[in-house]
């Protein structure tokens, strides 16, 4: 029995190893915020989408599979809470009751199994209630499936007899183990029989309670006489080992059923979480249209900075781009313009995409990237300058190491520092090069001789944006289209914080 | 009717066994060797006749023929089988003897029974098919070819299997209530733990954790399961009644030709086992030529069997050696530098005529060794630091017992004697002793650092334990015929502490 709600034939593997740069994108990126809102304290949801959210989908069906389920989740939050909800209980039942499988002998794991069992059935039985009543306002392809399966593994015929077969393993009419004589005429291959009906229910057989007294043909243990008892246990034991271990590994796997039940819906839960804190703030949400790798599409409309949004708890700027054909953006302009916001929108939005998942904005069509990859700048010592490069260089190196062609890297005034001129140089061949390999590139940077060069080139596959700046100095957060500035008006950022400081 | 024995061609000579080990065992690491030889075989008591050797031209070539037979990898084999069914029947016979419960006692003495008619039949099979041409396993396959034909056997083995199929056929059910057993014909009731197992599989997704307890088979019978066979045995009486006339009838059934052979041809498979551990790198053996009268001998490519041993465990290489007596020659007198193989080769020397007494290969590629009645070893002992005197009449009176113990056909082993002794003294005493071997005619070997023995008279025979001629640092263990040269050993000694001339100059820079 398999859920299959993260992918149409395959589990969700929750320990997959993430990409080796996945921690420069968790900080740059700051998906921790983001992840925080979805998991609303839940744990397990965090770390789930997490890993949705860093492994990225590539294949356009894919996405689409997860995107009709959400669209379904959505629509009927109650009831996809309530599914997971049960997945949920397993696991804390069989905490809570210190349920477990730990007995060293038949017997004992017999029983736990059994326990075990009882509990899980009770939950099998709700979640079969559920797909009789609800699987009607379900339209994805993955929930038809899913309540398919529901319906059709656990039948009323078989949840019927899975509590039969539960009592009959309380052995409450005794145990039948079947032997032969082997060496020395001792017993072997013994092995578990279930008696002929007439024999089952001999507890209210009045014949057989008569019967249980020493006769012809039986004998009793005195109580007081432990090896003996000892040994009927062990002997008991040889009969019950194999089914023993049958219905432990049934547990084990029903237990498995519902860790991926809960795995394979927690990504979702985390997205109606997110869905229903972003309706609280009017932050547009919309579908993402995909298209494939190389087809150079990047246009949205009123992309919104999801982390900004979630941070400041309110409504932020979006920003509008159209670049489809582009391969290079440079974005420069104004500090505290934007640009760094508008470099993690867009890389939230891509992961976001490419995990199944909406995009904070109004539209947003792009095409699928192999892998999202940032180069930050990072705060390390300032007065290791060269160090410094040398540190940038080999991060770059790293990245150059594991990309292919149609990713992403987003870069935040990298190679800045050294001078100018030099970054400049050491940009523009770097970028260039991977332009020519068919790499997408947003480039924050305040160098203007690295904007400029590409500006002097014409290149239409590059676009240049600036961080709009009005003729009194306030900033619309907004990015326009536009030839780079030689300045990025640091005096306006020092007049605003130290004009402010006067009377 | 002449008993059978594979190890010896006269029965008498299995009446003069000997149980202790022989004083000169240590002196010739045979000690060790034996220990090795035997130490996987201890339940067949294999060392009393590894401390036997055999006074008898034809009785060696009896034993040196059924080795020749064992070589055929396949009967090895299959008479190793066997042997492997006789481990199992004692075993079998054994836990029969200390049970208490009569059907259980019973059903083991029939197991023991099943596996010997087996073992048995399997063997004079195995014997028949194989092209036999030693007096000691042909006298054998004769015996018990006769044996497995007759009335007796025949009837025996097909009771056992009778019984055995009936008591198999039996099939029981045990219900346990509590502390309530009944015990009940098996009535072809369903196989539940399948059953289980069946309606659950739907769950089923990858490995799981395997659940089963790895129950421990006790090895004894408890009451409980006493009480529950003798449940069965009531349930059916016929079976169990057919189980007790068997036994009372075949209590017994182990013959003992049988028995005998399995414990004597252990001897042959333990040396053989010990042999091909030790050819492995290349080494040889051969059958060797035996004299009573004839004290001309000679043995190439062979090497101490101890040493052997030691070199395969770590892997070193192990150097052969060649020797011969020939004419009036009786005695090598060996010298040459320390640590160059010298008591090795004297040791070997006495090992070879040992092994070759007990009937079994021994090392080298060809040999031609002596009977001898004797061997007795003299090797200095590490003894505690007491008065030179006293060890030196210790010395004395030992050499005194040797020379009155010995004959002319013993073999003497003189190991560096006299060494704590003034040289002259050394030389004197030694000649002396070495006078008296020759005048008794006895074989041996005489290690010693005095030159002048080794040119003593046409009985003495000079070997030189020697060194790389390049590196004399390297020995080569080789000892070869040549007159004794004492220099070449102060050379060796020299060089080994860069002290020779031309070192010395070297290091000391002016």
């Amino acid at each position: 029995m398999k859920s299959y709600l993260m992918f149409k034939n395959q589990d969700f593997d929750s320990n997959q190893a993430l990409p080796d740069h996945y921690e420069d994108l968790v900080k740059d990126l700051s998906l921790d915020v983001l992840l925080k809102t979805m998991a609303a304290e839940d744990e397990f949801i965090y770390e789930i989408s997490k890993t949705a959210l860093l492994i990225s989908l590539v294949d356009a069906d894919a996405i689409r599979f997860r995107q009709e389920i959400l669209q379904d989740c959505i629509k009927n939050p109650k009831i996809v809470r309530s599914i997971y909800r049960i997945a949920q209980l397993a696991k804390e039942n069989k905490k809570r009751r210190w349920m477990g499988i730990f007995s060293r002998n038949p017997s004992g794991v017999l029983s736990s199994a059994v326990q075990l069992m009882l509990m899980f059935a009770e939950l099998l039985e709700k979640l079969k209630t559920i797909a009789d009543d609800s699987a009607h306002a379900f339209e994805s392809e993955g929930f038809n499936q899913f309540f398919t399966m529901i319906k059709d593994e656990l039948s009323d015929a078989y949840l019927a007899a899975m509590d039969d077969h539960l009592n009959q393993l309380s052995f409450k009419s005794g145990v039948w183990i079947s032997a032969k004589l082997g060496k020395g005429n001792q017993g072997e291959a013994y092995n578990l029989r279930r008696p002929k009906k007439k024999y089952r229910n001999f507890i209210k057989n009045v014949f057989y309670k008569l019967s249980v007294k020493v006769t012809s043909s039986s004998f009793m243990v005195d109580p007081r006489d432990q090896a003996g008892n000892r040994a009927l246990s062990e002997l008991k034991d040889r009969g019950l080992n194999q089914v023993a271990n049958a219905l432990a590994q049934s547990a084990e796997h029903i237990d498995s059923f519902f860790v991926n039940l809960r795995t394979e819906l927690a990504f979702y839960v985390g997205c109606l979480n997110l869905y229903e804190r972003l309706q609280t703030l009017n932050c547009p949400v919309t579908v993402p249209k995909l298209y494939e790798p190389h087809e150079k599409k990047h246009q949205f409309r009123g992309l919104r900075e999801i982390c900004l949004a979630l941070t400041m708890d309110g409504e932020v700027v979006g920003n509008d781009v159209d670049g489809d054909g582009r391969g290079l953006f440079i974005i420069s302009g104004a500090n505290q313009g934007g640009k760094s916001t508008f470099l993690r929108s867009i890389g939230l939005a891509q992961l976001m995409m490419q995990s199944g998942m909406f995009v904070a904005a109004e539209a947003f069509s792009t095409n699928l990237c192999e892998g999202v990859y940032t180069h930050f700048k990072r705060q390390e010592d300032e007065t290791m300058k060269s160090g410094k490069l040398d540190e940038e260089l080999s991060r770059m190196s790293g990245i150059v190491d594991v990309i292919a062609p149609h990713a992403i890297i987003l870069f935040n005034e990298s190679f800045s520092a050294t001078n100018e001129r030099e970054g400049s140089e050491i940009a523009r061949q770097i970028l260039t090069a991977l332009l020519d390999q068919d790499i997408k590139m947003f480039f924050v940077t305040h160098m203007y001789e690295l904007a400029n060069s590409f500006n002097h080139h014409h290149r239409d596959d590059t676009l240049l944006l600036q961080a709009e700046r009005k003729e009194d100095g306030t900033r619309t957060f907004k990015l326009v289209e536009g030839k780079p500035l030689r300045t990025s008006f640091a005096e306006d950022v020092f007049h605003e914080v130290f004009d402010n400081d006067q009377p | 009717m002449k008993k059978n024995s594979v190890l010896f061609k006269d029965e008498l000579d299995s009446q003069t066994i000997n149980g202790n080990t022989p004083v000169f065992f240590s002196d010739l690491n045979l000690d060790q060797v034996v220990e090795w030889i035997t130490k996987n075989k201890q339940e067949y008591r294999l060392s009393s006749f590894y401390f036997t050797p055999l006074q008898d031209v034809d009785a060696i070539v009896y034993r040196q023929d059924v080795f020749r037979d064992l070589e055929d990898k396949t009967l090895r084999g299959h008479i190793q089988e066997f042997s492997g069914q006789m481990i199992v029947v004692r075993r079998f016979l054994g836990v029969a003897e200390e049970r208490y419960y009569e059907n259980n006692k019973m059903g083991w003495h029939l197991e023991a029974a099943l596996v010997y008619c087996d073992a048995v039949r399997g063997l004079v099979k195995s014997l028949s098919q194989a092209e036999l041409n030693s007096e000691g396993l042909k006298g054998c396959f004769k015996q018990f070819d006769r044996y497995i034909h007759s009335d007796e056997f025949k009837q025996f083995d097909q009771a056992s299997r009778d019984l055995k199929s009936e008591l198999s056929a039996i099939e029981y059910n045990v219900v346990i209530r509590g502390s309530w057993v009944r015990v009940r014909k098996y009535n072809s009731e369903k196989d539940y733990s399948r059953e289980v197992e069946k309606y659950f599989s739907k769950f089923k997704e990858g490995e799981v954790k395997d659940f089963r307890v790895d129950l421990v088979v006790p090895s004894g019978m408890n009451h409980v399961e006493a009480k529950i066979l003798d449940l069965v045995a009531k349930l059916f009486p016929e079976s169990f009644g057919h189980l007790n006339d068997y036994y009372q009838q075949y209590e017994t059934f182990m013959d003992e030709a049988i028995s005998n052979f399995d414990r004597e041809i252990q001897f042959y498979f333990s040396y053989q086992a010990f042999m091909d551990r030790i050819k492995e790198p290349g080494l040889m053996f051969c059958y060797p030529q035996l004299s009573s009268e004839d004290k001309t001998i000679h043995v190439c490519e062979t090497f101490d069997i101890a040493m052997a041993e030691i070199h395969r465990r770590e892997n070193l290489s192990i150097v052969r050696n060649d020797f011969h007596l020939e004419g009036g020659e009786r005695i090598f007198v060996v010298t040459g530098p320390n640590q160059g193989g010298k008591t090795t080769f004297a040791r070997m020397f006495a090992q070879l005529h040992y092994l070759a007494c007990l009937g079994c290969p021994v090392p080298g590629s060809e040999a031609k060794l002596f009977v001898f009645d004797q061997i007795f070893t003299h090797f200095e002992r590490e003894e505690k630091i007491q008065n030179l005197r006293g060890k030196l009449k210790d010395d004395l009176v030992r050499i005194h017992e040797i020379m009155e113990g010995a004959t002319h056909k013993s073999i003497i082993i003189m190991n560096e004697i006299f060494t704590s002794t003034a040289l002259e003294d050394a030389i004197f005493l030694s000649e002396k002793v070495l006078r008296k071997i020759i005048e008794l005619g006895a074989l041996g070997v005489c290690v010693t650092f005095i030159d002048e023995l080794s040119t003593l008279g046409e009985q003495t025979v000079s070997m030189v334990s020697t060194v790389d001629a390049n590196n004399p640092a390297e020995r080569t263990f080789k000892i070869i015929r040549k007159p004794a040269d004492g220099r070449a050993y102060a050379i060796h000694i020299a060089r080994l502490h860069r002290l020779t001339p031309d070192l010395i100059k070297e290091r000391v820079v002016k």
